[in-house]
């Protein structure tokens, strides 16, 4: 008998990933077949549903892969999707250094303050993410909040150049970017066995090497998960090096910027962003794959 | 009656009077920090038209709206060389001049100029104009380069003798190729106006040569950096830099910003303001561009922005310090020498931004 319950259960998410995923991302790559016009949309052709089959058709033979073909011709768009990933790959590596210590310490703090805690991990997200990345440029300018206070330590003699670097970029990143690391860290670890830690201890392992040996391999899944969440956004993020990064710091957002805004060129940057899209899929199934096995383990 | 279902009776009842002279409204989409408000007010008063002002601070977002169509504005402002791509793609609806009377006021050279963008100005009005040269920080620059600082030159920013030394002190460029390439093409004795991509490329060994020194392209950040003094020199748009000046002179700390057309000629620009094919009130736009094209409105918009209009008749109710500077009002002469740059078209953007980007990033 056929079951509707389940069917209907079933098909929400699936419904969500048509209307949220799927559908956008049909219109996007339609858009990269097209070429750019200057009309309104400043594309050519566009979907006349009016024409029924004859116009869906001739729209389909004016496709081509044109746009994409020129993503290879200019090493620009390889570079700036090189140096993203790079950018991306640095930050997470960063975020997991700093939000690693801080899951451990919440995970191993007395049970009723992890509430207050977690709490204090979560609450900058109740300000704006925009002014809060502002923020940073008032402290990092060189009139800024940091550089005054190093100045009347004395621990420098002229203001140091820190806003418009790279390294400007990498602070908003990891700030930015920390809860998402903090909260599936501190998720695994609070859950895990002290059993498993004293039985170590009994049979001779140091407290450190207990660490190395038991919590962070059983930490791991809330590792690679922290990372996939850092990693995938980073790669696209646009406001975070346009706000705090020099004119040098070469990321695949800006590109896209670029295309969409400056050369008007919507078709080419619909290209970019599947290409992007494409790019990020493969740690995305990465990601899939090792909750399922988490899940089927845990099972 | 209680006396408190008076006052709910006397709300509703003036809600109801209130209701009809609020139904009408007009939706101007303008450049941030490009009106004094006041006269936003004022409008809503003389018409009784309901009044959304909304801002924007790139013509790229403006354009990127207008070409997604339904914006919902019935007033945008583009600058000139966007407007004629603009018009081009069908963004607007001619103006219709019976419902403008105020046009007799509009200054004819002005006009003659936006014709090359807008043919006849059937589509768009004068509402500012100004030029794109050089703002400087007067002490620090005679420290850095002597007192023969060539300030009203455009060699003050594309030789790399006298940038290598300016930085140190600090330079902004605008972050917009349509306006640096051009003025590096006329430094070169090269028609800024051209499209040819060949003689656009002549422009890149020129700002590759300066890029090390420029600390960063934004299009406003000048204005503070100036003004405080973290910057010694900015190619920028004059408006903004009068309006560092201003700042820096409010602030009292001893810093003295100053602008100067370069000799060899500026780029001359105009914003003009236009109606969408699809504007929701286009009638109420209509008053609303014949109330800026009223002569006391127009001076009272540029005694505060700091900015030329195209308006002859505006001209008697300016204040001294905006129609006697050269600055803002430069003399016959060096109008003549002021250039107009067009849109390029889609292949030439796409080199010319293609080209921004190896100069900014080195890629």
């Amino acid at each position: 008998m056929f079951n509707f319950r389940r069917f209907f259960l079933i098909s929400v998410p699936y419904i969500w990933l048509l209307l949220l995923f799927l559908v956008p991302f049909g219109i996007v790559l339609k858009i990269s077949l097209s070429d750019s016009a200057l009309a309104i949309p400043p594309y050519s052709p566009t979907f006349d549903l009016s024409a029924g089959w004859a116009g869906f058709r001739e729209m389909w033979a004016a496709f081509d892969f044109e746009n994409f073909l020129w993503l290879v011709d200019d090493s620009l768009y390889i570079k700036a999707y090189l140096s993203s990933v790079w950018i991306a790959l640095v930050s997470m590596i960063l975020t997991l250094l700093v939000g690693y210590p801080i899951a451990y310490g919440m995970a191993k703090a007395p049970e009723e303050w992890r509430p207050t805690l977690m709490m204090l991990i979560i609450l900058p997200f109740w300000t704006s993410f925009l002014i809060r990345v502002y923020a940073w440029i008032g402290i990092l300018g060189s009139q800024g909040y940091l550089n005054q206070f190093l100045l009347w330590i004395g621990v420098i003699d002229e203001p140091l150049v820190l806003l418009n670097t790279s390294l400007a970029v990498y602070i908003g990143i990891v700030y930015t970017y920390l809860p998402f690391m903090v909260l599936p860290i501190y998720a695994t670890l609070e859950k895990l066995d002290g059993d498993l830690l004293e039985a170590a201890e009994d049979l001779g392992c140091s407290r450190i090497s207990a660490f190395w040996l038991i919590t962070v391999p059983l930490s791991r899944p809330g590792v690679i998960a922290g990372c996939f969440l850092v990693f995938i956004p980073v790669v696209g993020e646009f406001v975070i090096p346009s706000l705090l990064g020099g004119s040098r710091t070469l990321m695949i957002g800006k590109v896209l910027w670029d295309e969409f805004f400056a050369n008007r060129d919507w078709p080419l940057a619909s290209a970019v962003a599947v290409i992007l899209l494409l790019i990020l899929i493969i740690p995305i199934v990465l990601f899939q794959r090792q909750q399922q096995r988490a899940q089927e383990a845990g099972q | 009656m209680k006396p408190m279902k008076k006052s709910v009776l006397a709300a509703l009842s003036a809600l109801a009077l209130a209701t009809p002279a609020l139904a009408e409204e007009v939706h101007v989409y303008n450049w941030s920090d490009y009106i004094d408000e006041e006269l936003l007010v004022q409008f809503e008063q003389e018409t009784g038209i309901k009044l959304i002002y909304d801002v924007y601070d790139s013509n790229e977002v403006l354009e990127t709206k207008l070409l997604a169509g339904s914006t919902g504005f019935d007033v945008v402002v583009p600058s000139a060389s966007f407007l004629a791509r603009q018009i081009k793609a069908g963004v607007y609806q001619k103006l219709d001049k019976s419902k403008l009377p105020n046009l007799v006021n509009v200054w004819p050279e002005i006009a003659e100029r936006v014709s090359v963008f807008d043919p006849g100005n059937a589509y768009s009005i004068n509402y500012m104009w100004g030029t794109t040269g050089i703002g400087y920080n007067v002490k620090k620059v005679a420290e850095v380069l002597g007192d023969d600082a060539p300030v009203n030159s455009l060699a003050l920013v594309f030789d790399p003798k006298n940038m290598e030394k300016l930085a140190e002190c600090g330079v902004h460029f605008l972050d917009a190729p349509d306006e640096v390439i051009p003025a590096a093409l006329r430094y070169l004795g090269e028609d800024p106006n051209s499209g040819d991509v060949d003689v656009i490329a002549k422009a890149q060994p020129v700002l590759e040569a300066v890029r090390p020194y420029v600390r960063k392209f934004h299009s406003s950040e000048y204005i503070n950096a100036l003004a405080n003094g973290e910057i010694c020199v900015a190619f920028g748009w004059s408006g903004d830099i009068l309006q560092a000046r201003d700042r820096a002179a409010e602030a009292d700390a001893g810093i003295e910003i100053d602008y100067k057309i370069p000799k060899e000629g500026a780029l001359m620009w105009f914003d003009q303001m236009a109606i969408p094919a699809d504007a929701p009130n286009p009638d109420g736009a209509l008053k609303f561009l014949n109330f800026i094209l009223e002569p006391k409105v127009a001076a009272a918009a540029s005694n505060y922005v700091y900015y030329a209009n195209g308006n002859k008749a505006s001209q008697q109710y300016l204040n001294e310090d905006v129609i006697g500077d050269p600055a803002i009002y430069p003399d016959e002469a060096t109008i003549k020498n002021l250039y107009v740059k067009e849109a390029y078209d889609q292949k030439t953007q796409r080199f010319a931004t293609r080209m921004w980007t190896a100069i900014k990033t080195g890629n």
